[in-house]
């Protein structure tokens, strides 16, 4: 995206200022298109194509019509809004209590517990149904625990969502949490108020935008997540198994794409109440506020010492669960272990090119998309012209976190599968992978970078505005460096999702590129659940992996390049 | 600063240039686009001995089960990558030479395959490679231990003991799934079919994705009675698990494993150089370590741990009634099994 820019302010045909303006314009200009192609263009297409039938004539509303009219198409509606809400509750009511373990009290063990939960955003979350089974599957090994109930279902669904989405809320419910006034709490006890009035009074108050926004943050993950009730959710249809269904089944696109649709209304109203929620919460600690530390307190640091401890065991059994069964030779008769499961070679036609696959398209994931994102961030922060086009440009860039994978992947079918796109080459490449992975995990990476960026002072363009140095080597020498543990962390979370993503890719994928986790599915649909555990293993293997690997290098740039962040060396 | 910006930018040049190279080795060998729904612990196999046979092509593996490879090539239609469908029950063939999606060809050596096993028409259309037949898997140690009768015909199946315990592709999906639908209804007549799925969907566990799925689920003993087919119960029993494969005394449905070249194949020589490897004596052979009958007379021998007499039990298929009805009958079966959402 910059390059052309770049390429522009190399001719010398320009005074060295007037270029510095012209590589922004055409930063922020050659920003919008893109992302009008790549974010707005597809979307626009899954919309007509609702209102089309698979021969593409103009049918109105007719699809919509059939939809709700078919009894079965509604019953996933509900299954899905059911098993949602039953999700929400679950996984907020816990995840607030652990954050609240983390932040609000002086449990030991708090960094490991920390880390723990971080551990479902490492895997595929085909994994933890696939887990699930080997659990409380009809041969599970602990199944008494479910009373004779099912865990094909709407069971198995809700706990293998549980664990897929834990981290996701968590994180949101430290930051609503760490952000507390002590001023209140000193308050309150100055007045002997009674613990649980202060809860109640303070705490939960003060962290009620976060729980809302993790609420539709949940709502919207648990409906629009593919990979776990596709394994085992038995005859339990919801909406995000019916468009696969529709679309890889039978072909239906246009159903596809009304379901798509369909799926975009939860992710959309919880994309703007969480935006509203974000406005307010930033009006609400003022600038005398004191933070909050917590105070020892033996009975409530053990109680809530046992509660983490618990859900720990819950997301390590599951991981654990996996890694086993992707060693043992043939579950439950023959216990002995065995590493013949990940001879991918023998069970699947793309054997292991599948992983290296993965390996390649998150690289490149990582690559292009921390580029791309940083200097979209940097033209929408830091450019000092076309104001109207940065605004459409930060606006572009929040719209992927409204779009479910699946929809996204869809779009792109629609878009770039018509002969008559000029880019519609790129159909069944790597390239369309890494594009549709970029885009669908572009606006997170984008506020990143934003709010980074605004942390600089403009002063850096000023100055060197005034000596005549051109905005991209104070760039690429004051804000890239300022910002490279950032820049790293941002790499690092493209490279994750990528290895472990499934909903657009699975519409996307070609015979020569087919995905580590689409392989998982695959293997997983035929029957073969070792080598699919097998496979999600070497995921998070790849993962974890690659998140040493950061935690290293950020420690060594940090010490080579932020000197300028001790006083005491210069 | 210098030094940091230029290690960055020589870890980005490196990672680049790394990812390209992968991108770039690409074999000199031409590559055939192959959609198949074999099973895909076989389907390297075939390419080695395909490619050993013939150095200058590569095969390029499209793997699903029958309905999806189905309903893909029909949504593809001309603009299909697939050069040739290799393995697809010969109902879905049928479809597709209906409305004139498949090239005429006779592989060199068609004329030794047995001709009831190929379309009619001169050149032939499809040609089936091996029939894949109806069976039931059923782990006897978990049979055992709930207190399970060994089943002997498909009407045993509906019996209430086995309420919960039987798992079936879903034949949408499954092209195993769908023969045993169309058997049922050519032995007993439609009516009758339905009511006897009425009353098996009782018992019915869940419906699985693929054909094999159940009878892997009943070696497992996750559902220990599996409606699949013959050779993964054969195999899974080679294998040591506790399964025993039964052949139900009514009849069992069947499908040709068949193959066709694709008239918008881009890749014609490709897919022809296939289809005559096929039908040769070396590819029947292959064919014959996993499925009991061949498009070639006199090469097949009996498959270890088949259920005896299993030819004579194989029903009088009629593949065009089963063409022509496919969509109506599984719209219908959708209808009736597909939505159920509670878990029994």
């Amino acid at each position: 995206m910059s390059t052309q820019g770049l390429e522009a302010t190399a001719s010398p045909a320009f005074p060295s200022v007037d270029r510095g303006r012209l590589v922004s314009t055409l930063g922020v200009l050659v920003g919008v298109a893109l992302l009008l192609v790549f974010v707005a263009a597809p979307l626009i297409t899954i919309f007509l194509k609702s209102l089309q039938n698979d021969s593409g004539t103009f049918v109105g509303l007719d699809n919509f019509v059939r939809y709700f009219s078919s009894a079965g198409l509604i019953q996933s509606l509900y299954n899905s809004v059911q098993i949602a809400l039953t999700v929400t509750v679950i996984a907020c009511g816990l995840a607030f209590c652990y954050a609240y373990a983390l932040t609000r009290t002086c449990m030991p063990f708090r960094g490991l517990f920390r880390a723990i939960a971080m551990i479902p955003i490492l895997a595929p979350s085909l994994l933890s149904a696939i887990a699930l089974i080997y659990l409380f599957g009809n041969q599970g090994m602990i199944r008494e625990l479910l009373f004779g109930n099912s865990v094909y279902g709407p069971i198995g669904i809700v706990l293998g969502i549980t664990f897929y989405v834990f981290p996701h809320v968590l994180m949101i419910m430290v930051t609503a949490l760490s952000s507390a006034d002590a001023r209140l709490y000193e308050a309150a006890e100055a007045m002997g108020t009674s613990r649980w009035r202060v809860f109640w009074t303070i705490t939960v108050p003060g962290a009620r935008y976060g729980l809302i926004s993790a609420g539709f943050v949940v709502f919207t993950l648990t409906i629009t997540d593919f990979g776990v009730p596709k394994v085992i959710g038995g005859n339990f249809n919801v909406l995000a198994t019916d468009i696969y269904k529709q679309v890889v089944g039978q072909q239906s696109f246009s159903m596809g794409a009304v379901v798509g649709l369909i799926l975009l209304f939860p992710a959309i109203l919880s994309f703007s109440v969480d935006r509203i929620v974000r406005k307010r919460q930033v009006a609400q600690m003022s600038a005398r506020a004191v933070p909050y530390v917590p105070q020892p307190s033996k009975g409530r640091d053990r109680a809530f010492f046992v509660f983490c401890s618990l859900v720990s065991v819950f997301l390590i059994g599951i991981l654990g669960t996996a890694v086993f069964a992707s060693l043992v030779t043939y579950w439950p008769y023959n216990l002995s272990l065995t590493l013949a499961h990940y001879d991918f070679n023998a069970v699947d036609p793309n054997g292991w090119s599948s992983f290296t696959n993965s390996l390649e398209m998150a690289a490149w994931t990582a690559l292009i998309g921390t580029c791309v994102i940083f200097l979209g961030a940097y033209f929408v922060e830091k450019a000092d012209t076309l104001p109207f086009a940065r605004g459409l440009l930060h606006m572009l860039a929040m719209i992927p976190m409204a779009v479910p994978g699946l929809v996204l992947g869809l779009a792109y079918v629609f878009f770039f599968s018509t002969p008559t796109n000029p880019l519609s080459g790129i159909y069944g490449t790597m390239a369309i992978l890494v594009l549709s992975t970029v885009v669908h995990f572009y606006t997170v990476a984008h506020l990143s970078f934003v709010t980074a960026l605004k942390q600089l002072d403009k002063e850096f363009e000023a100055v060197s505005a005034s000596l005549k140095v051109p905005a991209y080597k104070t760039m690429l020498r004051v804000h890239v460096p300022i910002c490279l543990p950032l820049i790293l962390n941002v790499a690092i979370y493209l490279f994750l999702n990528a290895m472990t993503t499934v909903s657009a890719a699975v519409f996307l994928y070609a015979p020569d590129t087919k995905l580590a986790s689409i392989a998982v599915l695959n293997m997983d649909d035929v029957g073969d659940q070792a080598p699919a555990s097998a496979m999600a293993i070497m995921i998070v293997l790849t993962s974890v992996s690659v998140k040493l690997l950061q935690v290293v290098v950020t420690r060594s740039l940090l010490a080579r390049s932020s000197a300028w962040r001790n006083r005491d060396t210069a | 600063m210098g030094t940091v910006s230029k290690t960055f930018g020589r870890v980005v040049g490196l990672a680049a240039a790394a990812a390209l190279a992968t991108t770039l080795s690409v074999s000199a060998r031409e590559t055939i686009t192959v959609y198949t729904a074999v099973e895909p612990e076989e389907l390297q196999g075939f390419a080695e001995a395909f490619q050993a046979d013939n150095p200058d092509y590569e095969i390029q593996w499209v793997r699903d089960s029958t309905g999806v490879v189905t309903a893909k090539l029909l949504a593809e239609g001309e603009n299909s990558p697939a050069d040739i469908v290799w393995g697809l029950a010969a109902t879905s063939l049928l479809m597709m030479a209906e409305r004139g999606m498949l090239e005429p060809y006779a592989p060199a050596g068609v004329e030794k395959l047995s001709p009831a096993l190929m379309d009619k028409q001169d050149p032939p259309r499809w040609v089936g490679q091996r029939a894949w037949v109806a069976s039931v898997c059923v782990n006897t140690y978990e049979a055992e231990a709930k207190g399970l009768p060994m089943p002997a015909t498909w009407e045993d199946l509906t019996n209430p003991v086995y309420k919960g315990h039987i798992i079936m592709p879903n034949p949408a999906s499954s092209g195993t799934g769908f023969l045993d639908v169309s058997s049922w209804m050519q032995i007993w007549g439609e009516e009758k079919a339905w009511d006897y799925m009425d009353r098996l969907h009782e018992n019915i566990g869940i419906y699985s994705h693929s054909g094999s799925a159940p009878c892997k689920m009943a070696g497992r003993g996750e559902y220990p009675i599996g409606i699949s087919f013959a050779y993964k119960g054969a195999q899974l029993k080679g294998e040591g698990a506790p399964v025993e494969v039964v052949a139900p005394s009514e009849g069992l449905g069947w499908d040709l494993e068949s193959f066709a070249i694709l008239k918008s194949a881009k890749n014609k020589a490709g897919a022809k150089a296939l289809a005559d490897w096929s039908v040769t004596e070396r590819a029947n052979r292959m064919y014959n370590e996993a499925y009991a009958v061949v498009a070639m007379p006199g090469i097949a021998t009996p498959v270890e741990h088949f259920p005896a007499n299993i030819e004579e039990k194989m029903i009088d298929n009629d593949f065009a009634w089963a063409a022509e009805n496919r969509a109506r009958i599984l719209e219908e079966w959708e209808k009736r099994y597909g939505s159920k959402s509670a878990p029994k």
